[in-house]
């Protein structure tokens, strides 16, 4: 016992030690280091802004909302499940980005069947296609709740709605699609892309 | 290019990347633990702690050391989690209740990092930094130097002496961690990871509507939650989140973090003892556990099963699209193979065979390779049985690195192997039993009680992943699962202590030609076969009633 006791002081005093290092100096080094210029914007959210105003972050999904159901200008990000219907319309609200999170739910679970049909029948309606072209990520939740991409073939089919509500070429809209397109680091890291905000600023900066 | 190539490509660029370092890091960490000199900040650390760097300690004082600095790291964390409304960067968020402060306290120090809480709305930066960064550091470096402690065991002869705790520990954070750490802070923030001392950004999005995106100060944190095989996400989504993993580099920079150490602990064994074939045995059981489990849980996520899945075409809820379910496979199986628990997919979305490939990963004892300095003493112990069960196949006294195996090291090599097992079965089958359990659970049937089995397997094996969708914040689940992570750490740890005691006071033998040769093909098989045979004697029961049946459904 009496051992114990000293060794939980000595402890105690080289906890305290170490949380000098490695709770103030490494954290708070790391941040004063990230202050530099080229990291300063990506630790403080890798923000987007347009006419000096903050839209979102480039890293993070928040699904637009139309003004008008019946033309709705927007592609879409993939369902949060951080989303909740506060206003009963029926559709999920858009994802809450001050917190995060998936559904956690299997693919046995009755309650998560019956959300997939819902979407998958929502998002066919939307864009005026067979349910059976929706691609998967269009009707599963993302792990964060704040996936910031789509896949290109959900992108794919959004374009045509999207074209004709902004008065584009649907070939200007592929396009605008390759181009925020983010592709496999090296040619095999993860899976493509396409980042759904920039895409967004890009089709209203030439919507005519 | 098809997603599989792809993936097949990501992981061998993983393989090459710890090749290159196996020997310079694994030497490195060799001549750590050996070298007579104190750094100048050691010695300044040692000055004002008060402890002689010099004095080396039994294996009663060692074990001491642990069990005393363990328990002040508790009590200071629980206390800083309590008193979080007089610490700046609290946010208004309020002292944190003591279910939640207590579970959360064990959960760090013994580097399980399980979350009981919604980290963006219970913890300021305060506890993050001051708090849950120092415990991923110190519980990493304490578990580093219990490995070398039973390493020095087997170098070691008529000793009974195991080394300095506190040097050990010092040198593993001051020496190996921490400058990792930094520089990976460092490359992840230049790859997008946060860094901010802000609760948030408030953001107008392009349809008018506006929000606030929570910002943390992820990268110090994030670096040394994969090198430490920690895993306690500072957000709620833990690597899915953005912020933490924002594309397919860190993806793989993280995965990469998570092994790299416990990787080359087998080198740095090898070293040690003399003998570099040692070590080449244990990581050959290791990377062949870890690449066939692999192939199941990659294989399962590309091949859906369940009602759900099957209507959305693809395994992909609870999955981030930059990720693919090769990238999610590889982070899965790398974060339960060691004892990480980060995750940049939702385990509990998994199909029955995926999700019960990672739970089965945890039951292995997390050795496949474990977690930082558990996974070499994990195999070690594990080894021990191996080797005492061929020798009683052919009715010799076994020996293993020139030390006799007998009755005191196989019954502490025994203890160390079951008191994981025993508290997760006890656990999980109370819990089962209770009423409140079911309500508890996110979804029904097989699935549900694979929630409770993922919660007890991973709390017992100081992981930290969840089967998320499972409530755990009532007070049973806060206690039990605490309990579990601290027997399910300490016992281990003083029978391996324990163990090394007294091999380091055994004089070494000559190996004959009646010696069990542990290099070599012959012997990695025997050490493999041991270790899927503990576990599938041990767990086949539990496992049949979620996971497999769930994946035969």
């Amino acid at each position: 016992m009496r051992t114990f006791v000293t060794q939980s002081l000595a402890g105690l005093r080289l906890l305290l030690v170490l949380t000098v290092l490695t709770g103030v100096l490494y954290p708070l080094g790391v941040w004063a280091l990230s202050r530099l210029p080229g990291l300063q914007a990506n630790a403080e959210g890798s923000v987007v802004t347009v006419d000096g105003r903050a839209v979102g972050s480039d890293l993070v999904g928040i699904d637009p909302v139309a003004a008008d159901a019946d033309h709705d200008p927007w592609f879409h990000t993939r369902p949060s499940a951080t989303a909740q219907d506060l206003d009963g319309d029926g559709a999920p609200d858009p994802a809450d980005p001050s917190v995060s999170g998936g559904s956690n739910k299997g693919a046995f679970d009755a309650d998560l069947l019956a959300v997939v049909r819902e979407r998958r029948d929502r998002v066919a309606r939307r864009e005026g296609v067979d349910p059976s072209r929706v691609p998967a990520d269009a009707v599963t939740a993302s792990a964060s709740g704040l996936d910031p991409h789509v896949s290109v073939a959900y992108a794919e089919l959004q374009a045509p709605r999207v074209a004709r509500e902004n008065g584009l070429t649907e070939d200007r809209v592929h396009q605008l699609i390759a181009d925020n397109t983010t592709g496999r680091g090296l040619g095999v890291l993860g899976d493509p892309g396409v980042r759904v905000l920039t895409l967004n600023l890009a089709v209203r900066a030439e919507r005519r | 290019m098809s997603s599989t190539v792809a993936g097949l490509v990501q992981v061998g660029l993983l393989v090459l990347a710890l090749a290159a370092v196996y020997v310079p890091l694994g030497d490195y960490m060799a001549r750590v633990f050996t070298s007579t000199r104190h750094l100048a900040v050691e010695r300044a650390i040692y000055r004002t702690v008060r402890v002689n760097p010099d004095a080396e300690q039994r294996w009663p004082t060692y074990a001491a050391g642990v069990l005393g600095f363990s328990f002040v790291s508790i009590v200071l964390l629980y206390l800083l989690q309590r008193l979080q409304p007089s610490l700046p960067w609290d946010f208004g968020r309020g002292a944190v209740e003591p279910g939640i402060a207590f579970n959360t306290s064990v959960s760090f120090v013994t580097n399980t990092n399980w979350q009981s809480y919604v980290p963006e709305a219970v913890m300021g930066h305060s506890v993050q930094m001051f708090g849950l960064t120092v415990q991923n550091f110190l519980s990493a470096g304490v578990g580093l130097a219990v490995a070398i402690a039973l390493v020095r065991g087997f170098v070691r002869s008529g000793s009974d002496r195991l080394g300095n705790f506190w040097v050990d520990l010092t040198r593993a954070v001051v020496r190996i961690l921490l400058p990792m750490a930094f520089v990976f802070a460092i490359v992840l923030v230049a790859l997008g990871v946060v860094q901010s001392l802000s609760s948030g950004v408030a953001v107008t999005n392009p349809d008018g509507s506006s929000g606030t995106i929570a910002l943390a100060p992820a990268a110090s944190q994030e670096a040394i939650k994969e090198l430490g095989t920690n895993g306690g996400g500072i957000f709620n989504a833990n690597s899915a989140h953005p912020f933490e993993n924002p594309n397919s580099w860190t993806n793989l920079i993280e995965i990469f973090l998570m092994l790299v150490v416990p990787v080359c602990l087998t080198r740095t064994f090898g070293t040690l003892v003399g003998n570099r074939g040692q070590g080449h045995a244990l990581l050959s059981v290791m990377a062949l556990l870890w690449a066939a489990m692999l192939t199941v849980i990659w294989w399962a996520e590309a091949h859906p099963n369940g009602p759900a899945a099957l209507l959305a075409g693809s395994g992909t809820e609870g999955k981030e699209v930059r990720f693919g379910i090769p990238g999610s496979a590889l982070f899965a199986n790398s974060t339960t193979g060691t004892s990480t628990g980060a995750v940049n997919s939702m385990h509990d979305s998994f199909s029955g065979l995926g999700g019960g490939g990672t739970i089965l990963n945890m039951l292995f004892g997390e050795m496949t390779p474990g977690g930082v300095g558990t996974g070499l003493y994990s195999i070690l112990v594990m080894a021990i049985i191996a080797v005492f069960l061929a020798g009683l196949m052919v009715g010799r006294t076994p020996e293993y690195l020139g030390k006799k195996l007998g009755r005191r090291e196989v019954t502490a090599s025994a203890i160390a192997i079951l008191a994981m097992p025993t508290v997760l079965l006890v656990g999980a089958g109370i819990a089962i039993m209770l009423p409140g359990t079911s309500a508890a659970m996110a979804n029904s049937g097989a699935h549900g009680w694979s929630e409770v089995l993922y919660a007890y397997t991973s709390a017992s094996n100081n992981n930290g992943s969840a089967f998320a969708g499972i409530t755990v914040t009532n007070g049973w689940f806060q206690s039990t699962l605490g309990l579990c992570m601290l027997l399910g750490r300490l016992l281990p740890i003083l029978a391996v202590l324990c163990l090394a005691g007294s091999l380091a006071a055994q004089r070494k033998v000559p190996a004959t030609a009646g010696t069990l040769p542990t290099t070599g093909p012959l012997f990695a098989a025997l050490l493999a076969g041991t270790v899927v045979l503990v576990a599938a004697l041990t767990f086949i029961p539990a496992l049949a009633l979620g996971p497999i049946a769930e994946a035969l459904a």
